[in-house]
């Protein structure tokens, strides 16, 4: 993008969107009429700040337009909207408090009473500015869905009265919750596709990655925040290494520990001590990052510890994908053999790809190599992504 | 709260919905400490309760539904088959859905839960 202009206003776009948006919500106490209104600013933007040169807070100017703008339509049309339910703005402002707009607008994004579906694809919209043929191509449907999804969630919003504000702080930490698990599963999306040529959808990640950096700058006080935020950070620090040169997936054992980041793995271990304070769930998956983080060599790596950790987190939030994982960890503690004992056909993984993939491994490494074989080419029938695919390939060329 | 100043608030019709085999169970000492609950829910939520009722069994029901004709087809029974069945409601005035709930929530329905639904345009 070589022009300066065109690059700032994207630059405002992808740092201030959700500043904007979340102010102007709460002045035009309609999402649609916000949106409409921020979207109005940025092209506002491409032709002002050409004239008269950008300005020093573009975030203010864009918010300022903005609101302006939702004022004026407010005015006009108060009289056609008085019978509407509005957006229910709170009232917390009037206490003296003013908290950042952004978590009125993460916490209506996810509330518990939308589907979780909805909550991710309103948080990537309103929080993130993605568009819905964006989003609509990170999760696979098509763009009339993802466009029905979102416009259903906004009439639920509006019409059940989804209150514009911070939750009651009895609710908070259920409400924090909601928000980090999407969050995470935005991440996770972004950080293994669920389908297509490349391994991952590093656009996806990336504002997975901001998302949870946001909501730690945002409830600074919520061990879980600093918790989801050091998994991210860890998970993205190995990102480099996970395929080589030509694309080709790499097993964790077999990654160049040096092309892990540094500033990642920092920025994560940081963390660490702050997340365990309540052990909470992310928490406890920051701790397993960390392990591997702070190990130099795949052979020194400390099973033990990570086993101990699976094991907590089995306990307290039980899970067939985290019973898998702990099985894995279990392999490299008591051997495959064992492993192989208690690794369980959970219903729920029928089609999961992990679970015969992990069976797969496990086997291989037992010496069962027909076996192995079998549940490799198992794991491939269910892969829709073709690093992935091609990995399974490999090992049953290899024959197991 | 719109530009008028007037503070939003909306009605709610929150639903109780009963497994009617459980209630047929009891030997009535979960009923009798219905009764008491839903008395203290009154009590506690008095403010915010704009009606309310308890249903009789489904047997009771009898659903009706026009016949394009102009005619009317009257049947035994509740409108849809379900194990668990409406068996009492009642309607709250909340200023949002949050608080709708956080009220919803204290309804007792020992044998089922309860659905909350706004009216429209705020009842």
């Amino acid at each position: 993008m070589a022009d300066p202009i065109a690059q700032a206003v994207a630059e405002a776009h992808s740092t201030e969107w959700a500043s904007v948006l979340a102010a102007t919500a709460r002045v035009a106490a309609d999402l649609d009429l916000a949106e409409d209104c921020v979207q109005d600013a940025y092209a506002k933007a491409l032709v002002h700040w050409r004239e008269q040169g950008v300005p020093k807070k573009p975030g203010a100017w864009l918010t300022t337009v903005a609101t302006r703008r939702a004022l004026e339509h407010r005015r006009r049309d108060d009289v056609a909207r008085r019978k509407l339910p509005l957006l229910i703005p709170d009232e917390q402002a009037s206490d003296g408090v003013f908290p950042d707009d952004r978590l009125r607008l993460v916490f209506t994004c996810c509330h518990p009473a939308l589907a979780q579906e909805a909550q991710i694809a309103l948080t990537l919209r309103l929080v993130c500015g993605l568009s819905s043929a964006e989003i609509a191509k990170a999760f696979l449907v098509k763009e009339a869905t993802m466009q029905a999804r979102i416009t259903r969630a906004k009439h639920k919003i509006s019409r059940s009265g989804i209150a514009y504000r911070i939750p009651l702080l009895a609710d908070l930490p259920e409400r924090i919750d909601a928000v980090l698990d999407v969050v995470h599963l935005v991440y996770t999306a972004g950080h293994t596709a669920a389908d297509g040529d490349e391994l991952t959808r590093p656009d996806l990640a990336r504002r997975g990655l901001d998302l949870a950096r946001m909501m730690r700058l945002l409830v600074p006080e919520s061990s879980e925040a600093a918790g989801l935020l050091a998994l991210l950070v860890l998970t993205d620090s190995r990102q480099a290494a996970r395929v080589d040169d030509d694309g080709r997936l790499v097993l964790m054992e077999d990654q160049d520990r040096s092309r892990w980041d540094e500033e990642l793995i920092t920025e994560g271990l940081e963390l660490v001590p702050e997340a365990l304070a309540n052990a909470g769930r992310f928490g406890v998956m920051a701790a397993i990052a960390a392990v591997h983080a702070e190990t130099k060599r795949w052979e020194d790596t400390d099973w033990q510890e990570i086993l101990g950790l699976y094991d907590l987190l089995l306990a307290r939030w039980p899970s067939p994908v985290v019973a898998l994982n702990r099985v894995v960890a279990l392999s490299y503690v008591d051997g495959p053999e064992a492993a192989l004992h208690q690794l369980q056909d959970d219903p729920a993984l029928a089609t999961y790809p992990y679970l015969a993939s992990t069976r797969a491994e496990l086997l291989r490494r037992t010496g069962r190599d027909a076996e192995a074989q079998a549940a490799y080419e198992e794991a491939l029938a269910f892969t829709s992504n073709a690093v992935e695919a091609e990995f399974l390939q490999r090992r049953i060329t290899r024959g197991g | 709260m719109d530009e008028r100043g007037d503070p939003q608030v909306g009605k709610y019709l929150v639903m109780i919905y009963d497994d009617e085999a459980k209630w047929a169970a009891d030997d009535g000492s979960v009923m009798e400490q219905n009764h008491k609950n839903h008395q203290a829910f009154a009590e506690t939520n008095g403010s915010a309760l704009r009606g309310g009722g308890q249903l009789d069994g489904s047997e009771t029901a009898t659903s009706i539904r026009s016949d394009g004709n102009g005619g009317y087809v009257v049947t035994d029974g509740t409108f849809a088959e379900t194990k668990e069945v409406m068996g009492g409601y009642y309607i709250i005035e909340a200023a949002d859905l949050d608080e709708a709930l956080a009220i919803a929530k204290q309804v007792p329905s020992p044998m089922g839960g309860v659905e909350v639904r706004p009216l429209v345009n705020g009842g």
